[in-house]
C-alpha cells in the first residue's frame, strides 16, 4: 500500500488475492479432494507397497496401473500444463483487470478473451456498497459495488484491499458530491504486523468511526428480531407444512413425503437463520455523503445511499406484528443488482424491524423535514381520517373499502407526498416530491359509477407504483393538479444531483465544464437526509483548489 | 345520484381550462382495422366447433364475445375523440379512455426519450405514435394518430424542452 489515491484517474489493478477470492479457492479445493481421496497411494509411496493384498487393488486401479506403466512421465506432464495453464489463466485475468476513477466516471476493463469495458457516470451514482465476505474479511480485503442507475446497473470493483476500499468509496462520493478539493484520501499505511491488522479489522466497528457518527440511530435488539422473523410468513407456511406432513403421515403411515418435505423445511429454516445474521449487526447512520446502512454478522456489507437517490419510502406492517407495534421499512431505488454469490446484494431494506420511534428515527434520515412533522407522519403511519391533513375515501366508499374508508387517504407534507392505504395489513407509502417522474388519475368503469379515481405517482424502482383508489372523483382531480404543480417546483429545486456542489460552488473553484448548472444562491436541499452545509470532509487537503483541473 | 363528470372536465375544473390537443380523426379508422381484425379472428375461431359439429348449443360460445366485439368497434369513435394531450408550461397532459379513463401529467424534466413508432396500418393512413418513456416503468405515455409531420415537430419540441428543464433521476 503506498499510500496514494486510488481516484487519481490512473489505471489500477485489484488486490492481488483477488483470484483466490474470486474462483480459486474452489480450485484449491478441488485439488484438495483429489489429493486426499488418493490417500492410500500416498500412505504406499512413503511407507513403501503394502503387501499382503495384492488381489484387490482397490480404487485406485487406474493410478497403480499409471505408476507403473510407461506413461507416468507424460501423465505427470500433463497435470503439470493444466495446473499451470490454470494458474497462468487466473494471473493473466487479474493482470487484465484494470479499473480507474476519473472526475466524472468509473470505469473498468476486464475479460481475457471476452474484453468487458464498462463506464458509469459518477452523477448517476445510486450507492457505494463495500461488502466483505468472511474469506475476504480474513485476508484483509473487500468488494467495492458503485450502483448506478438501471437494470443490472453496478459496478463491482472485487477485490480491493480492505483500507483501500473505504478510501476509494469516500473517493467516489466526494468525486460524486460535486464537492472539488475534497478528494485523495490517502490510505493509511498499516501499523504493525500483519496479523495485528487483520485482528483489528475484524473487530473494528461496522461504521467507519471517522467518516460517520459511530452510533447507530437504530439498536437492533436481537429478541424482536428473532420475533419478527418468527412471526413471519415463511414460519406460517412451515408450520402448515409441518401440520400437512402430520396428518399425512398419521392417515397413511408413508414416511414417504418427508423425502420430499423436509428439505423445503431446510431451506426455509435457512433462510430464516440467513436472515437472522444478516440483520443481526444491522446499523443505520447518517454520513456526509448519504444513509449508511451496514449489515452482517460474518460476511458484512456496508452501503451508502447518497441523498436524493431513494425514490420512495414504504413504511409496512405484517399482521402478525400488529400487537407488538413492530414496522418494516423498504424503498424503492434505481438500481436493479443481479444476486451475488456471497448473498450480499444492494438491499431494498431500510429497517428490517422496529417500533414506531425507530421509524421515525429512520424516516428522519431519509426526510429529515417530514419526520420532525410529528402530526402528518403518525398520522400517516397509524392514523385515520382527516387529521393531519390527509383527504381520505368518501362514505359511498365504503362498497370498496370495507374497514379502511377513513384509512385510505393522501396529503402533501413537507416536501412529500403521503399516501396512506390498508386498515388491515397498514402502509404509508412516501415519494418525495421532487422524485416523482409522473402522476396519473384514473378511474375504471365501477369507480366512474360511484364517482370515485385512484391517484397512482410513478417513481422508479417500485415493482407497483404507490397508489391510492377510492378518492372522490373531485378530490382525486384536485389531488392530481397539486402534485403536478409542487412536483414540478420540488423538481426545479432539486440539487441533490450534486448533493455538495453548493457548497463547494461558495469556496473558488474552476468552473468545471461538465458540472451541471446550479444556482449560485445556495439553495437549503429540503429532500436530502444531510443539509448540504459546510460539511467538508475532515481528511480534505486544507488548501481547496488541490483538486481542481489545472 | 349525480351524473359522474368526464375526466378531461374534471381535470379541467382542477387545473384550469385549457386546450386539449386531439388526435387525427383518420386514427379511428387505424383503431377500428386493428382492432376489427383481432376480434374477426377470435369470434372466427370460437365459430369452428359450432360449424364443425352442427351442434346448435355451440353457437353460444361466440356470442358473448361478437357482442363485446360490436360495442368495441361501435365505441371507437368516442374512444378516439377521447384521446387527447395539452402542454403546460411544464408539463404534459396526456389523457385517454371514457369508462376505463386515465390522465397522466409528466414534467418535460422528466423525459428520458421520446420514440416515435408507425405500424403498417397507421402508415397507409400517414400516421404515427409518439411514446414517451421517463424512468419509471408506470408512466406509459403513448400518444396515437399523429400525423407524422406533427409527430416529428412534437418530439423535437419536447426534447427541446426537455433540454431546457433537465433533472436527474
Amino acid at each position: 500500500m503506498t499510500g496514494e489515491s486510488l481516484a487519481d484517474g490512473q489505471w489500477h489493478r485489484l488486490h492481488p488475492m483477488t483470484p483466490l477470492l474470486r474462483g480459486g479457492i474452489a480450485f484449491v479445493a478441488i485439488l484438495g479432494v483429489i489429493l486426499v481421496n488418493l490417500r492410500d497411494l500416498w500412505v504406499d509411496i512413503i511407507l513403501g507397497p503394502v503387501v499382503g493384498d495384492d488381489g484387490t487393488p482397490g480404487e485406485d486401479e487406474p493410478v497403480q496401473w499409471l505408476l507403473t506403466s510407461q506413461w507416468l512421465g507424460l501423465a505427470l506432464a500433463v497435470v503439470a500444463v493444466v495446473l499451470f495453464l490454470v494458474v497462468f489463466g487466473f494471473w493473466l485475468s487479474w493482470r487484465m483487470h484494470l479499473f480507474r476513477v476519473t472526475d466524472e466516471l468509473v470505469e473498468v476493463r476486464s475479460g481475457v478473451l471476452f474484453r468487458t469495458h464498462r463506464r458509469g457516470r459518477l452523477d448517476r451514482i445510486q450507492g457505494v456498497n463495500v461488502v466483505r465476505p468472511l474469506l475476504a474479511r480474513i485476508v484483509g480485503a473487500a468488494k467495492l459495488d458503485v450502483a448506478v442507475a438501471g437494470q443490472d446497473g453496478n459496478i463491482p470493483l472485487a477485490f480491493l484491499g480492505s483500507k483501500q476500499a473505504d478510501a476509494l468509496r469516500a473517493d467516489i462520493l466526494g468525486l460524486a458530491a460535486g464537492a472539488r478539493g475534497g478528494q485523495a484520501t490517502a490510505v493509511a499505511a498499516g501499523s504493525g504486523s500483519i496479523i495485528q491488522d487483520r485482528v483489528a479489522e475484524l473487530l473494528a466497528p461496522e461504521l467507519d468511526p471517522a467518516a460517520a457518527p459511530p452510533a447507530s440511530v437504530v439498536q437492533m435488539h436481537p429478541a424482536r428480531l428473532a420475533g419478527s422473523l418468527l412471526l413471519s410468513t415463511t414460519t406460517i407456511i412451515a408450520l402448515v407444512l409441518i401440520g400437512v406432513i402430520i396428518s399425512i403421515i398419521s392417515a397413511t403411515g408413508e414416511l414417504v413425503v418427508l423425502v420430499t418435505v423436509v428439505p423445503i423445511l431446510i431451506g426455509l429454516v435457512g433462510v430464516t437463520v440467513q436472515r437472522f445474521t444478516k440483520s443481526l449487526r444491522y446499523s443505520i447512520a447518517a454520513t456526509p455523503d448519504g444513509i449508511r446502512v451496514g449489515y452482517g454478522l460474518l460476511s458484512t456489507a456496508n452501503e451508502t445511499l447518497p441523498p436524493g437517490r431513494i425514490h420512495a419510502v414504504h413504511i409496512h406492517q405484517p399482521l402478525l406484528w400488529r400487537p407488538f407495534g413492530w414496522w418494516a421499512i423498504t424503498i424503492s431505488r434505481a438500481t436493479t443488482q443481479s444476486m451475488d454469490s456471497s448473498g450480499n446484494r444492494a438491499s431494498t431494506s431500510l429497517l428490517p424491524v422496529g417500533d414506531l420511534d425507530d421509524v421515525r428515527r429512520v424516516l428522519g434520515l431519509v426526510l429529515p423535514d417530514l419526520a420532525d412533522d410529528t402530526e402528518s407522519i403518525l398520522a400517516g403511519i397509524t392514523g385515520s381520517g382527516e387529521a393531519g391533513g390527509f383527504t381520505v375515501s368518501p362514505p359511498r366508499a365504503r362498497l370498496v373499502r370495507w374497514f379502511s374508508r377513513r384509512r385510505n387517504g393522501i396529503a402533501i407534507a413537507s416536501g412529500a407526498l403521503l399516501l396512506r392505504t390498508g386498515a388491515v395489513w397498514r402502509q404509508l407509502s412516501v415519494v418525495p416530491l421532487a422524485r416523482i417522474q409522473s402522476v396519473s388519475l384514473s378511474r375504471g368503469m365501477l369507480a366512474r359509477a360511484q364517482r370515485l379515481a385512484a391517484i397512482e405517482a410513478h417513481v422508479v424502482g417500485a415493482a407497483s407504483s404507490p397508489r391510492v383508489g377510492a378518492l372522490d372523483e373531485a378530490d382525486a382531480a384536485g389531488w392530481f393538479g397539486t402534485i403536478a404543480d409542487r412536483a414540478r417546483t420540488a423538481i426545479a429545486e432539486d440539487r441533490t444531483h450534486r448533493w455538495r456542489a453548493d457548497a463547494a460552488d461558495a469556496a473558488p473553484q474552476p468552473v468545471d465544464a461538465a458540472a451541471q448548472p446550479v444556482d449560485t444562491a445556495a439553495q437549503p436541499v429540503d429532500t436530502v437526509a444531510q443539509p448540504a452545509d459546510a460539511d467538508v470532509r475532515q481528511d480534505a487537503p486544507a488548501e481547496p483548489a488541490a483538486g481542481g483541473p489545472a | 345520484m349525480d351524473e359522474p363528470i368526464e375526466t378531461a372536465d374534471l381535470v379541467d375544473r382542477a387545473v384550469g381550462a385549457g386546450e386539449w390537443r386531439r388526435v387525427s380523426p383518420k386514427y379511428v379508422w387505424v383503431d377500428l382495422v386493428g382492432s376489427a381484425i383481432g376480434w374477426v379472428i377470435t369470434v372466427a375461431a370460437l365459430c369452428l366447433p359450432a360449424i364443425l359439429s352442427g351442434l346448435e348449443w355451440l353457437w353460444l360460445l361466440p356470442a358473448p364475445f361478437a357482442i363485446i366485439a360490436i360495442l368495441v368497434i361501435a365505441f371507437t369513435p368516442r374512444r378516439v375523440r377521447a384521446i387527447g394531450y395539452r402542454m403546460r408550461d411544464d408539463d404534459l397532459l396526456f389523457r385517454r379512455g371514457i369508462m376505463f379513463a386515465r390522465v397522466v401529467a409528466v414534467p418535460y424534466g422528466r423525459m428520458q426519450l421520446v420514440d416515435i413508432n408507425r405500424g403498417p396500418i397507421a402508415r397507409a393512413f400517414g400516421l404515427a405514435e409518439l411514446k414517451l418513456v421517463t424512468a419509471a416503468a408506470a408512466s406509459g405515455v403513448t400518444i396515437p394518430g399523429l400525423p407524422e409531420a406533427d409527430a416529428e415537430q412534437l418530439r423535437d419540441r419536447l426534447v427541446e424542452l426537455a433540454e431546457t428543464r433537465r433533472a436527474g433521476l
